[in-house]
């Protein structure tokens, strides 16, 4: 195990270069991240025996990992904000045809006005598409479930695609150590691709996305979400293994800080957990019994996580970094679905745009949402409360 | 907590969903693996065996393999699948096929 300060960018790099990646395709330019710059040095130098396609367009470089997923490749890309909206219609194609093609997606919000900063909005888009999509909050963890990402999507039980969102900037190039296993650690733990779930080889003809009856269809959707329904062992399986490798894990679909008998149960995503933390110590220390549930993985959703831990608390809050217009805090309304009002639910969208808050702010706006709870039960509570800076309060 | 794990059709080589992959997601190219297209024919191509010098430029450029040819004999259209795009009629060199409306 060797430690090394790296930032996120060459975080995933290196763990691509652990998991013996064959194909890399990327488009280069902007919204593209050094990532893929990394890794096209790593080709170059010979530490890393893959091919690397460079294209014409992000739908290109998922068209070209596409191709060679299914020609029984191990592949990568990696894309961010309009990069990723831009392979969209790839996207479905790539976990409709059950490959398990693995990509990082450095979270920047969506323009305009052109902003380059994190936000949740991008990655939020594909949840519908049949990706497992998992949300690192530090660059260790970037590292760390790019690595778990191979492993689950090319489980046999699983066959679906992977994305692994990291926050812009925050964790994409800002410098941490973290420690490193070797290809002796990992080798053993992720041995080569097994040709699954098909292969295509010259001189053997079949057809994958030909034209199917509506029934057919429908029953293939029905089959991925049976996979996603065991994904959710597979990822809380697989997390648990690998701290056999690296000594690490993390909880599998959620990580639960403090939440034992907390009243109040803060929720979120993404490296501002980090901040969440601190501010749910402050709080513990001046006697106010909260707790963190911090969703690891949005896709599949933790359901049984969700009511584990907030169905006997007194309410839940949940910070979302993306919102649906005209309804809430995305995450938030992923919350409530399985809350079905068994426990109040209260949205906060902040730090769009890579508006950044701290540790204190969270404080502060916990302790006011808790007494806005203790103080009136219905009202208040039902908004979705918008927490803007350098503008009017929401 | 338990997590739900569903059971599914494991086949020898442990491919979980087997019959799912090796029968819907994936197809193989074989006759009518697509529908009858013959149904979608609003034009059907008619050889004139008097003008034909089976040259085989039709069964060479019928994009949906439907005529069959070999050199020195007459070329002969599959009717269950031609979906009657006519291409064969715009490349014969001698004018020897014609497009007839359906019906007719």
């Amino acid at each position: 195990m060797m430690k090394k300060v790296l930032i996120g960018n060459v975080a995933i790099a290196e763990a691509i270069r652990l998991a013996r990646v064959d194909v890399i395709s990327a488009y280069p330019i902007t919204p593209q991240t050094i990532i893929v710059e990394k890794l096209a040095e790593m080709v170059d130098s010979g530490e890393l025996d893959a091919k690397y396609i460079r294209v014409d367009s992000e739908h290109s470089a998922l068209a070209a990992v596409y191709g060679a997923s299914a020609a029984g490749s191990r592949v990568f890309t990696a894309t961010s904000s309009h990069g990723l909206l831009y392979m969209y219609e790839m996207l479905w194609w790539v976990a409709n045809s059950r490959l398990p093609v693995v990509m990082a997606v450095v979270t920047r919000s969506l323009g305009p006005p052109w902003n380059i900063h994190t936000d949740h909005q991008d990655a939020l888009t594909i949840r519908d598409a049949g990706w497992i999509i998992g949300f690192a909050e530090n660059v260790q963890e970037v590292f760390d479930m790019t690595l778990q990402s191979y492993k689950i999507s090319e489980d046999k039980r699983v066959l679906l695609p992977s994305i692994i969102a990291l926050d812009g900037f925050i964790l994409s190039h800002t410098a941490e150590p973290l420690e490193l296993p070797s290809h002796e650690d990992i080798d053993g733990w992720l041995p080569p691709r097994e040709p699954l779930p098909f292969v295509m080889k010259p001189g053997e003809g079949f057809a994958v996305g030909n034209l199917g009856p509506d029934e057919v269809t429908m029953e293939l959707r029905w089959y991925i979400w049976r996979a996603m329904e065991r994904a959710k062992k597979v990822i809380i399986d697989i997390d648990k293994e690998y701290e056999e490798i690296a000594g690490r894990s993390y909880g599998g679909l959620t990580e639960k800080y403090r939440v034992e008998d907390a009243d109040y149960i803060v929720v979120g995503m993404g490296s501002w957990s980090g901040d969440m933390k601190e501010a749910i110590d402050i709080l513990r220390d001046e006697g106010y019994k909260v707790g963190l549930l911090r969703i690891r993985y949005i896709r599949p959703l933790p359901d049984f996580d969700i009511i584990k831990y907030c169905v006997p608390a007194k309410a839940v809050l949940v910070y979302d970094r993306a919102v649906s217009m005209g309804y809430g805090g995305i995450l938030a309304g992923e919350i409530s679905s399985i809350l079905r009002g068994k426990t109040p639910v209260k949205s906060v969208v902040a730090g769009l745009g890579g508006v950044d808050m701290r540790s204190e702010e969270f404080v502060d706006s916990i302790k006011r949402f808790i007494e806005e709870y203790e103080m009136d039960k219905d009202v208040e509570w039902l908004n979705t409360y918008w927490l803007l800076k350098g503008g009017d309060e929401g | 907590m338990e997590v739900r794990y569903q059971v599914s059709d494991i086949d020898s080589e442990g491919i979980v969903d087997a019959k799912m992959f090796r029968e819907k997601l994936l197809s193989k190219p074989g006759r009518g693996s697509a529908g009858r297209t013959g149904t979608w024919r609003l034009y059907k191509p008619v050889i004139d065996i008097e003008r034909c010098t089976r040259c085989g430029y039709c069964w060479l450029y019928c994009p949906d393999d439907v005529i069959s040819w070999k050199p020195r004999e007459y070329p002969e259209i599959d009717m269950e699948y031609c979906k009657g795009c006519g291409i064969c009629a715009d490349v014969c060199p001698v004018d020897a096929i014609e497009m007839v409306l359906e019906g007719e």
